[in-house]
């Protein structure tokens, strides 16, 4: 009944309060986040679309477009699948280590980017345990296109699995044996059962992998030769630009990005207001 | 200390929670409100204890919450002192034992505050007073669902509140210690003495604690008197319908019923086609052979020995299915059978008429 | 048969597939990288360990990242929990607007953020200008520093308390107030006691957070070196002169610190738990 009523007498703050710190919540966002996301689109487009467009259509801005796509192509579906994987493993199966495996796929979160890009140097460096075999086969890692995927990899491993852990903790496997016992197939109880109930968590966290690929900037300044027009990612030819006190064209390049993550954030509300909606639905029908 | 309340409305949206709801609870006095969910119940104790407002009164005069003849429905719940005992405990989970039950007294402004040794003295007799000595330090998950319970009717007692409002208290226990509860606060309400409404959706608590029963449906009053008023005569067919099972025979009985001398029959006018006649499953007498009129013919379908009274479900001729509770002993000189033909006799029975179900 | 009784029995198909997988995927992109730099760091001897830690220049960054990230998280903590409760039990107009911006440090490249905070704070800045009047620096100084981690750390410190606070038992509130307390004293002794283990959380994520930032830092800081260079900024100008050693030592050192740091937090947290018995 006081579900009804919002909160009752005794849970409510007196108006002043309320003022008050609404007040601060407004003055703190607005500062902190409204304005850099402006201070972005206002800096690309001060010097007006031609500036933009001149900015975009650059050489070196392409390939570092291309780049960015390409690393995130081959990261956001292999993180999927292990997603998918990891999920599945952790949730359906109990096996000694098993909380050991899901910290250590929690581990990229508290590593520093930058630490990650070092670790991949001391992989596949000249001197390092793969690099002098991989260069014997004529393929460098560091400094070129594979490190840049692999650096974007190690920082974005955990998203997907991240959200999907804990929905198919709690949804438990016993739609999977219901499945099962109806003589379903492995395969079809994954396609028919399992996905259609983690559809929503799963495209979640393919969405901030992929935001989170396309921006990955420390890990990749490690191991990026920061060559124009060769291994620049968007994030690292941003950087090279503003180095360059070419300001308009930087963030010419960084309003693309900062778009991407106001749909990033978009789609994510959508997602959430799905994700309740049905939850509502199945406690009404409870 | 007794507590009014007079013509009080309450809707949430266009939901109708509390509609014209009057009622007057003496000092020293267990009331139980007892209704299905939904009936209003709950709402009325959370504005008794300050937790809802009531709707502005339309009219001057209505709209009130007394406390001693005292106004008190612009009081927030801090001010009007009473205890109050959630379905869930609520009790503070950082809290020890001996912390949650003190809280009360040690929230009171510094010049009301009792030292801090009398405090310490007031919560031991309150822990003693609920059976839980030496339970002081333990924290709430470290205590069973009844502990817990009682530990919050003790924190609710420490502040000495002017009235005591249970909301179904004991709800989400388990049958048996359900029953030990009631028992064991029936007791401390003889001992304290405290004004004490009690919120339940069991007919069984409510008859067997309070003092007086106000049976509640759809935001208002079906009936107010003591539990043997409402059980054995109950207002209305909501009433009896809801203290317990009860056979409902239709119209056509009427006539030969109320002819019957042996039926003792309450109409309310009724003697229409349409009137329908409430006989409890022991108001109704087996037999072999007619007693007369009201006698109805009827063939034993299966009989449930277990507990003091055998309960036999019979078919009548009327094609109605009837239960029918008799004492254990009775039932054995009896020696019934299932398929056996028998009569069914009304002892005592219930009319309403149907201008006063809506 | 019950579910648990099959189980018992027999698996879900798809275990040594995907267990194997994942062990795979694990090992090679997460636990060899790790191994390397624990391999490499252990080729390191304690006396050049110490030497490295004994530069004042190394001293300088890691007293600057150590503590610019634990002021960050404070104040985050402090005004993410203001934000929160905000979102949570307030209604106002821009309420969701404001509740789905939260995320943006979190969805933003931290490249991008970092040249929007240098264009705010800088000198010529629309805020920097302001503070350079009353005569502050908010870039190039360690307060350029704060802010960024202020700003990147902020989503963690609110989303962690915001499902806490949707959570919080309402009737233990009303329990409290019909005790006799008031609005505020119910909040103080009864709301907030509640409140501590997600706040720790919010915290936790983001000082660890802080501690491995590196994009939206560097533009603000300046990078000077004893005054405004982070240790990340540290790791990768040693990089820059091939001095791979010399980076390993300052990556273990924060690795190492960074995990006593976290590990104290959940220790202390854990106690909490235990004693109130939550989860």
């Amino acid at each position: 009944m006081s579900r009804n009523s919002g909160l009752s007498q005794a849970s409510r703050d007196p108006k002043w309060v309320q003022w008050i710190l609404i007040g601060i919540t407004v003055g703190f966002v607005t500062l902190l986040l409204i304005l850099p996301l402006g201070v972005i689109f206002w800096e690309a487009f001060r010097k007006g679309l031609k500036t933009f467009t001149i900015a975009l259509s650059d050489r070196n801005a392409r390939s570092a477009i291309g780049l960015t796509l390409l690393a995130t192509a081959i990261c956001v579906p292999l993180n999927m699948v292990f997603g998918l994987a990891a999920a599945w493993a952790t949730t359906k199966y109990s096996f000694p280590g098993k909380s050991l495996l899901i910290s250590i796929i929690d581990l990229p979160f508290a590593i520093s980017p930058v630490i990650a890009g070092l670790m991949l140097i001391l992989l596949y460096g000249i001197h390092g345990w793969f690099g002098g075999v991989l260069q014997g086969f004529g393929l460098q890692v560091i400094f070129a296109v594979p490190g840049v995927v692999l650096a974007t990899i190690f920082v974005t491993v955990p998203f997907v699995a991240r959200e999907l852990i804990p929905v198919m903790q709690e949804q438990g496997s016993e739609q999977e044996w219901a499945a099962i016992s109806l003589g379903a197939s492995a395969w079809q109880t994954f396609t028919k059962v399992t996905l259609p109930n983690i559809f929503f968590p799963l495209l979640y966290g393919v969405l901030l992998c992929t935001a989170r690929a396309m921006g990955e900037f420390g890990a990749v300044s490690v191991v990026s030769s920061n060559i124009r027009g060769l291994t620049n990612t968007i994030p690292l030819q941003i950087d090279a630009l503003y180095n360059d006190y070419n300001a308009p064209a930087a963030f010419a390049l960084a309003s693309i990005l900062a778009s991407l993550s106001i749909l990033t954030l978009l789609a994510k509300s959508w997602l959430e207001s799905r994700i309740e909606h049905r939850s509502k639905e199945s406690e009404e029908i409870q | 200390m007794s507590v009014e309340v007079q013509h009080v409305n309450k809707t949430f949206g266009s939901y109708k929670a509390i509609e014209d709801v009057s009622l007057k609870v003496h000092s020293g006095e267990l009331v139980a409100l007892l209704g299905p969910s939904g009936s209003g119940k709950t709402t009325l104790l959370r504005m008794i204890a300050g937790l809802e407002v009531p709707d502005r009164p339309v009219q001057s005069g209505e709209g009130k919450i007394l406390f001693f003849d005292q106004d008190v429905a612009t009081w927030s719940v801090s001010e009007r002192q009473v205890g109050f005992v959630f379905q869930h405990y609520a009790l503070f989970k950082h809290m020890s034992v001996f912390e949650n039950i003190a809280f009360g007294l040690r929230v009171r402004p510094r010049s009301q505050r009792l030292p801090k040794a009398q405090i310490d003295q007031r919560v031991r007799e309150l822990l003693q007073l609920i059976q839980l000595e030496g339970f002081g330090n333990r924290y709430p998950l470290q205590l069973s669902g009844g502990q817990r319970q009682r530990v919050a009717l003790a924190r609710a007692l420490a502040i000495e509140p002017k009235v005591l409002l249970l909301d179904e208290p004991f709800g989400a226990l388990d049958a048996k210690v359900r029953q030990k509860l009631r028992e064991w606060l029936r007791r401390l309400h003889e001992q304290v003495h405290t004004t004490t409404i009690l919120v339940t959706h069991d007919q069984e608590e409510a008859l067997e604690v309070a003092d007086r029963v106000v049976v509640m449906n759809h935001a208002k009053i079906e009936q107010i008197g003591t539990p043997e008023e409402v059980f054995h005569n109950p207002a209305s067919e909501f009433v009896i319908d809801f203290l317990g099972s009860v056979n409902v025979f239709s119209g056509r009985h009427v006539e030969p019923l109320s002819e019957t001398k042996t039926a003792e029959t309450k109409t309310a006018g009724a003697k229409t086609d349409e009137a329908k006649i409430y006989v409890r499953p022991h108001e109704l007498q087996i037999t072999r052979e007619s007693l007369g009129f009201s006698s109805i013919s009827a063939q034993i379908q299966r009989i449930q020995r277990a507990g003091a009274s055998a309960k036999v479900f019979v078919h009548t001729s009327k094609e109605q299915n009837v239960r029918v509770d008799i004492p254990i002993q009775q039932f054995q000189l009896l020696e019934l059978e299932v398929h056996q033909q028998v009569f069914i006799t009304p002892l005592h029975s219930h009319v309403f008429s149907p201008e006063y179900t809506i | 048969m019950s579910a648990k009784k099959v189980t018992q029995m027999r698996r879900l198909p798809g275990f040594g597939l995907t267990l194997g997988f994942t062990l795979f995927y694990v090992t090679l992109m997460i636990v060899i990288p790790i191994a390397a730099l624990l391999f490499k760091a252990s080729s390191i001897s304690m006396q050049e360990l110490v030497e490295t830690f004994k530069t004042p220049r190394v001293q300088a960054s890691l007293r600057l990242t150590f503590g610019a990230s634990l002021l960050a998280a404070t104040i985050n903590t402090f005004f993410g929990f203001i934000v929160a409760w905000t979102l949570v039990r307030y209604r106002f107009v821009g309420r969701r607007l404001m509740d789905s911006l939260i995320d943006l440090p979190f969805a933003m490249p931290t490249a991008v953020s970092g040249i929007a905070l240098m264009a705010i704070y800088a000198p010529t800045g629309i805020v920097g200008k302001q503070f350079l009047a009353w005569g502050i620096k908010t870039a190039i100084s360690p307060l350029g520093v704060l802010i960024a981690l202020i700003f990147i750390g902020f989503p963690f410190a609110v989303r962690t308390m915001q499902p806490a606070i949707e959570e919080l038992e309402l009737e233990a509130e009303q329990a409290s107030a019909s005790l006799g307390a008031s609005r505020f004293q119910t909040f103080l002794r009864v709301t907030l006691p509640s409140l501590i283990p997600a706040a720790l959380t919010g915290f936790t994520l983001a000082l660890a957070r802080a501690l491995g930032e590196y994009g939206s830092v560097i533009f603000i800081a300046g990078n000077l070196p004893m005054r405004t260079e982070i240790a990340s900024l540290l790791i990768v100008s040693r990089l820059d002169e091939n001095d791979v050693v010399g980076a390993c030592a300052i990556a273990v050192v924060m690795l190492a610190a960074t995990f006593v740091l976290l590990l104290t937090i959940q220790g202390i947290q854990w106690r909490i738990e235990r004693k109130t018995g939550r989860n």
